[in-house]
């Protein structure tokens, strides 16, 4: 039992953290640039299939992890520039009408490149294996994934907290006219944590694809994880989204794998089994309305 | 922003577009092209549905994203009544607008707590829990969905199963809700709704009970949205838990949003606009939402008002 709940904790740490790869870009698109970018789950599509692409034809997955963060870092450059950067002044319903317009071209897009199906991405042979720890045995490539993402999650905070370009981003989130007149170029500073933001989620998309399918939609079951984790964290707050990737990832993995087993001890066996998913599908958003109930401006507000 | 006028002209032009709706089933069927009816009474189900939610959104200024769960709870309580013997529409549908009232009551009262990207995302979250418990409910079909065997019982010799008799029973619909949100609108409680839409605190202030205000306006759109969700499992034959997933609560916003936000007859225009360009477009190409996609940023960036706006402008430009 200890040994389960161990090795889940460890699967919730790993969802958690490319959660958070997602959450931090959407979390400073949104506070800083006050904008809904519903497109944002379309990045971390094309990404996990640029990835795909790119290992199949070169067979090395390092080369592909890294052609996909640095194409994706371009196409949202280039997305910001065309396109988002119009959407900035307008009102949130007019950026969830273009946003949304954007997943649709996207999918379709992907569709006429890649097909239909679902494309294989093959994760690198020696780490196919699994490895011991601590007593236990654990895939080598999820705890490559835990590794990845904690080296990328420091490097993001090193960079917001210690940097210059931090420092502006910081001062864009708590108050954006502020920081404008204090001489930051803030039509540039958006570009850039664009083309951050997409980078991280080509990271998220080319590391989980072993694990998931990589297939159009993908970026749409993960897009409203990645809301509820900044509301939950406070939006525009990088600790807060860090914060709340790992409460989201950690209790909805353990959720799934213990939440049924535990019902069974209390109800009866068939209504534990059509129960217990269900409670660990609920139990997020559960705990994102409790949050938001005691706390409406998340665990970490960034506009203090 | 003001208070919502409707001019002579569009009322006139709305009397023109009823009569060409009254007469489309007998068109179509002198054409042989049966088929289109169908297609037309999903277009006026989706009409009714981004009506009601155009007057949350619109009128109240809630953007609510988890409506197309009050449209899947009216569908689902259609198909488990009539399974359980209750096939006539008089207690069906009734039902179902009840339930999704109650439904957007309790939503209604725990989310207008938060307000802004909060309310936004706490809506969600309900309609998504509540997407997963029906999916999980093994009992009522779970990803299947729950079928409905036959079209509900009207009576008075109106066979529902013929589909012009249905697309008529559906343009009744559409049209007492358009007559009852106009009615509401015009009157006292739109007027409060509206002023909280422009600015909550100064009507606060008033003295107005602005919550309750706000949860009443939320209630009847939930309410509408049940009776959209009764005609839709009558239609498609079928109450499935995609009706309720958080891309059909978007696909309803992006229907406002197109429309035109806080116009009467915005959230039909946007629906019969929507589901139309599909249509012809997924005629001509299988990739037809990419066009879908390019007609909507087209739309965002030179109709920042909608088509509703963009209907105005033109009438306002070519009177002088």
């Amino acid at each position: 039992m200890t040994q389960l709940v161990l090795e889940q904790a460890l699967n919730g740490l790993q969802f958690g953290l490319m959660l958070f790869l997602l959450a931090a870009g959407l979390t400073l698109v949104f506070g800083i640039m006050d904008m809904i970018n519903l497109a944002h789950g379309s990045l971390y599509m094309v990404g996990a299939y640029i990835a795909a692409s790119v290992a199949e034809q070169s067979g090395s997955f390092v080369l592909a992890v890294i052609v996909a963060v640095g194409a994706t870092a371009i196409i949202g450059a280039l997305l910001e520039l065309a396109v988002l950067r119009r959407l900035y002044r307008r009102d949130h319903l007019s950026q969830v009408l273009a946003t949304f317009a954007l997943i649709l071209v996207s999918n379709e897009a992907v569709r006429m490149i890649w097909g239909d199906q679902p494309v294989m991405l093959a994760m690198p042979e020696a780490l196919s294996g699994p490895v011991e720890i601590g007593g236990f045995m654990y895939p080598a490539y999820r705890l490559l994934i835990v590794v990845v993402g904690v080296v990328a999650a420091a490097s993001l905070y090193l960079l917001v907290a210690k940097t210059r370009l931090g420092m502006w981003v910081r001062a864009g989130a708590s108050n954006r006219e502020m920081a404008q007149a204090m001489g930051v170029d803030v039509r540039r500073l958006f570009t850039i944590v664009f083309a951050i933001g997409a980078a991280l989620c080509a990271l998220a998309g080319a590391l989980l694809g072993p694990l998931l399918a990589v297939q159009v939609g993908m970026g749409e079951s993960i897009l409203i994880l990645a809301f509820v984790v900044i509301v939950i964290g406070g939006i525009g707050s990088v600790r807060g989204a860090l914060v709340g990737s790992l409460i989201v990832g950690v209790s909805d993995t353990l959720g799934r794998a213990l939440l049924p087993t535990l019902l069974r001890e209390i109800v009866p066996l068939e209504i534990a089994a059509s129960l217990g998913p269900a409670l660990a599908s609920i139990l997020i958003y559960l705990l994102m309305a409790t949050i938001l109930f005691w706390r409406p401006e998340g665990l970490f507000p960034a506009r203090a | 922003m003001s208070f919502y006028v409707e001019s002579r002209r569009r009322r006139y032009a709305a009397s023109v577009v009823l009569a060409g709706l009254a007469a489309f089933p007998l068109l179509a069927q002198a054409l042989d092209q049966g088929f289109y009816v169908s297609l037309m009474s999903r277009v006026l189900i989706y009409a009714l549905a981004a009506t009601s939610l155009n007057l949350v959104l619109g009128f109240g200024g809630m953007v609510s994203f988890g409506h197309a769960a009050f449209v899947g709870l009216g569908a689902y309580t259609v198909a488990l009544l009539t399974s359980a013997g209750a096939v006539s529409a008089w207690v069906a549908w009734p039902a179902a607008v009840a339930v999704s009232a109650l439904a957007a009551l309790f939503v209604g009262a725990v989310s207008l707590r938060t307000r802004g990207v909060y309310f936004i995302m706490i809506t969600l979250a309900f309609a998504q829990m509540l997407y997963y418990l029906i999916v999980s409910l093994k009992t009522w079909g779970g990803d299947d969905g729950l079928p409905l065997a036959a079209r509900n019982i009207l009576g008075a010799g109106i066979d529902l199963k013929d589909d012009a008799n249905f697309y008529y029973a559906v343009l009744a619909c559409l049209v007492a809700t358009l007559l009852l949100v106009g009615r509401l609108i015009r009157s006292r409680f739109g007027r409060v709704i509206q002023g909280i839409r422009e600015n909550e605190a100064r009507m606060e202030a008033i003295g107005y009970p602005v919550f309750g205000y706000k949860l009443a306006c939320f209630t009847i759109g939930g309410a509408l949205a049940g009776l959209a969700g009764a005609l839709l499992v009558n239609q498609t034959g079928l109450a499935s838990p995609n009706q309720m997933f958080w891309t059909q609560s978007g696909m309803l916003l992006v229907m406002v949003v197109l429309g035109g936000v806080g116009s009467l007859y915005g959230g039909a225009l946007g629906a019969a606009a929507l589901l139309i360009l599909e249509e012809v477009l997924s005629g001509y190409t299988i990739h037809w939402q990419l066009g879908v996609g390019a007609v909507l940023l087209t739309v965002v960036f030179l109709a920042p008002h909608g088509l509703a706006g963009l209907a105005t402008v033109v009438a306002r430009k070519r009177h002088g």
